[in-house]
């Protein structure tokens, strides 16, 4: 059988994986934030990731942006491109984003100049000094405006957004930078239970197209979009599967409940 | 296209009609009327409001550093005092014969220090143009160097300021050496000629306030334009919000050079505008105070508003001339009260008041 051809710059998931982490530690003042962890994210998968508090969730979304320098192991994206090698922004054209665990849009910016300032083009200083938006950028704008809920409030600084709105804000920001990759940290903290279902109705109209990893505490929220679930313990993968198994796994149990 | 939607910045276009009539009248006035009349200017209004429309293009570079991109540089007067140095050393060189030394080539300062031969630093400056490129690419490199070094490392906050600091600080200790070439303590002094005419003639006068008005009237316009942006926008993006930007994709540290370089470049026509007028240059235009001063200027106008640095500019040294001429011991008193005021009570400076008051109403 034959491998179709690459095209440039396209990332190699031709082995159906779209993220490789393998033996990532990280460890602060001798605390092992990451322990030999690996974790493998398949193309156009959404993946959620729980544990408890100080398991290593965001330090993992950390190295995989760049944030965070592992002490050692690798990570790739697709099965070319080594991120260790790259930093933020690199990584950020390349096509991984991520969405923060507390909301930060930019306060005293219009809701569409956020938009536009997370816009997939150009991001060179002089390209950006002589930016203007065309015609297919703007109805992008206008797309992702509707699609998060936001078009009566696109003149209005983003600071005086409530909490929910903010988060669907950068959630609209992500979709605006059209990544492969999306990190998803917390996208439901504070917000409405019809909020939550619309979050979730988005998230898995968008499987499929791009891979999305979601950290959340939201066990409901976790089950109605989770295919797969990874629980990290302590900086390592303590197990994998659905939801049901991991909830019915022992282990996990106790890690949740202690003993 | 640089005057694109004035019409709905009312304060920027005041202020912007304001500095082209001063430009005008002022020395219309001093040109076209008797010394008796009462609508005439004396030759001292003329410099000294010259002077004021050079220190309101500096504090608006600095506008740009600070109130945009959130960098409070403390140094900007290093830029300000180098286009001054290389306008200067311009004007030493078109003193020719006419020295008290009478040497046709080297200034009185180095026949003193009884040197032979001008330095190679010192060539070509006689020719006005290369003068002319150097006041805005001197300061320009000095900032690319020193940024790309500080903004890579990713120095940040109060670490930077203090950098800034210890830059202008570095300079003048340098160029108060006489080995440095450029007149040490005393600096490059006794001008003659600008452009082959008389410096101290009145027309000449009028016209350096010309030139600075124009100057800076284009600068705002111009830095209006970059701060309408998109690169505006990232810009206040850094400064609210850092890290959050390089996620997006955005090289911060790029963004934060090019409006550093742009904002020293300013700054160096701003010195070479200045020295003309006041007729020296020394070493004390590196000191860190009178950096420092400017921070106060663009804090008492208002920051992250460009005509706000240009007015607080003009009231504050407008104050410093009265104030120095009828009590100077008080002078320093009233500049630090007068930043700790505006920093308590209008953290967006005189035009921030003013500005968001009529708002407040109509709401």
């Amino acid at each position: 059988m034959s491998v179709p051809a690459l095209k440039a710059g396209q990332v190699d998931t031709r082995h159906g994986t779209i993220l490789y982490l393998e033996d990532v530690s990280v460890s602060f003042d001798g605390f092992k934030a990451l322990n030999n962890l690996s974790l493998y994210i398949g193309a156009g998968e959404l993946r959620c990731l729980i544990g408890p508090n100080g398991a290593g969730k965001t330090t993992l979304m950390d190295v995989i942006t760049g944030k965070t320098r592992p002490d050692s192991g690798s990570v790739f994206f697709g099965q070319t491109i080594d991120l260790l090698q790259m930093d933020e922004p690199a990584i950020a054209q390349a096509g991984i984003c991520r969405k923060f665990q507390k909301p930060s849009v930019f306060e005293t910016l219009s809701v569409f100049e956020n938009l536009e300032l997370a816009l997939a083009t150009d991001k060179g200083v002089w390209a950006t000094l002589f930016a203007r938006l065309n015609g297919t950028q703007r109805e992008r704008i206008e797309q992702v405006l509707e699609t998060i809920g936001l078009t009566g409030h696109r003149s209005r600084p983003a600071g005086i957004l409530s909490h929910g709105q903010k988060q669907w804000l950068e959630i609209g920001m992500l979709l605006m930078q059209e990544p492969q990759v999306m990190l998803v940290d917390e996208p439901v903290a504070g917000m409405t239970h019809q909020e939550v279902e619309r979050t979730a109705e988005l998230l898995l109209s968008l499987r499929g197209e791009r891979s999305i990893i979601v950290v959340e505490h939201d066990m409901e929220f976790v089950r109605s979009i989770a295919q797969r679930v990874t629980v990290l313990h302590e900086g390592t993968v303590l197990t994998e599967g659905s939801m049901d198994e991991v909830q019915n796994d022992p282990r996990v149990i106790q890690v949740y409940l202690g003993d | 296209m640089l005057l694109n939607g004035l019409k709905n910045d009312k304060v920027m276009a005041s202020v912007l009609a304001a500095l082209a009539a001063i430009s005008l009248i002022v020395p219309l006035c001093n040109l076209l009327f008797a010394p008796d009349s009462p609508l005439y200017f004396s030759a001292y209004t003329v410099s000294l409001i010259g002077k004021y429309l050079t220190f309101a293009l500096l504090g608006m570079s600095l506008d740009l550093v600070w109130g945009y991109c959130g960098i409070l540089a403390l140094g900007q007067g290093a830029f300000f005092a180098l286009g001054g140095y290389v306008m200067g050393m311009y004007l030493m060189r078109q003193i020719g014969s006419r020295g008290v030394y009478g040497d046709p080539v080297l200034p009185d300062f180095m026949v003193f220090l009884d040197w032979k031969e001008l330095p190679w630093y010192w060539h070509g400056f006689d020719q006005f143009w290369l003068a002319a490129l150097m006041i805005v690419l001197v300061p320009g490199l000095l900032a690319f160097v020193f940024g790309w070094l500080a903004f890579r490392s990713r120095v940040t906050g109060v670490y930077l300021s203090i950098i800034t600091q210890a830059l202008t600080y570095a300079l003048m200790l340098a160029f108060f050496r006489n080995e440095m070439g450029f007149g040490g303590n005393n600096g490059l002094t006794d001008f003659k000629d600008i452009l082959g005419f008389n410096i101290q003639s009145d027309a000449v006068r009028a016209c350096l306030l010309m030139a600075s008005g124009i100057t800076l009237i284009l600068a705002l316009l111009i830095s209006r334009r970059v701060i309408n942006s998109k690169l505006g926008r990232v810009v206040t993006a850094v400064r609210d919000q850092e890290m959050r930007v390089r996620f997006l994709g955005y090289r911060v540290e790029n963004f934060k050079l090019w409006v550093f370089v742009f904002a020293a470049m300013l700054a160096g026509m701003a010195g070479a505008l200045y020295v003309p007028q006041v007729g020296i240059i020394n070493p004390s235009e590196f000191s860190p105070l009178n950096s420092l001063e400017v921070v106060i200027w663009v804090a008492v106008g208002g920051r992250g508003t460009l005509y706000g640095a240009i007015v607080g500019a003009v009231l504050v040294n407008y104050a410093k001339t009265l104030l120095t001429g009828w009590a100077p011991e008080i002078w320093l008193f009233f500049l630090g009260a007068a930043f700790i005021l505006v920093t308590v009570l209008l953290p967006d400076g005189l035009l921030g008041f003013w500005r968001r008051h009529p708002k407040e109403q109509k709401q």
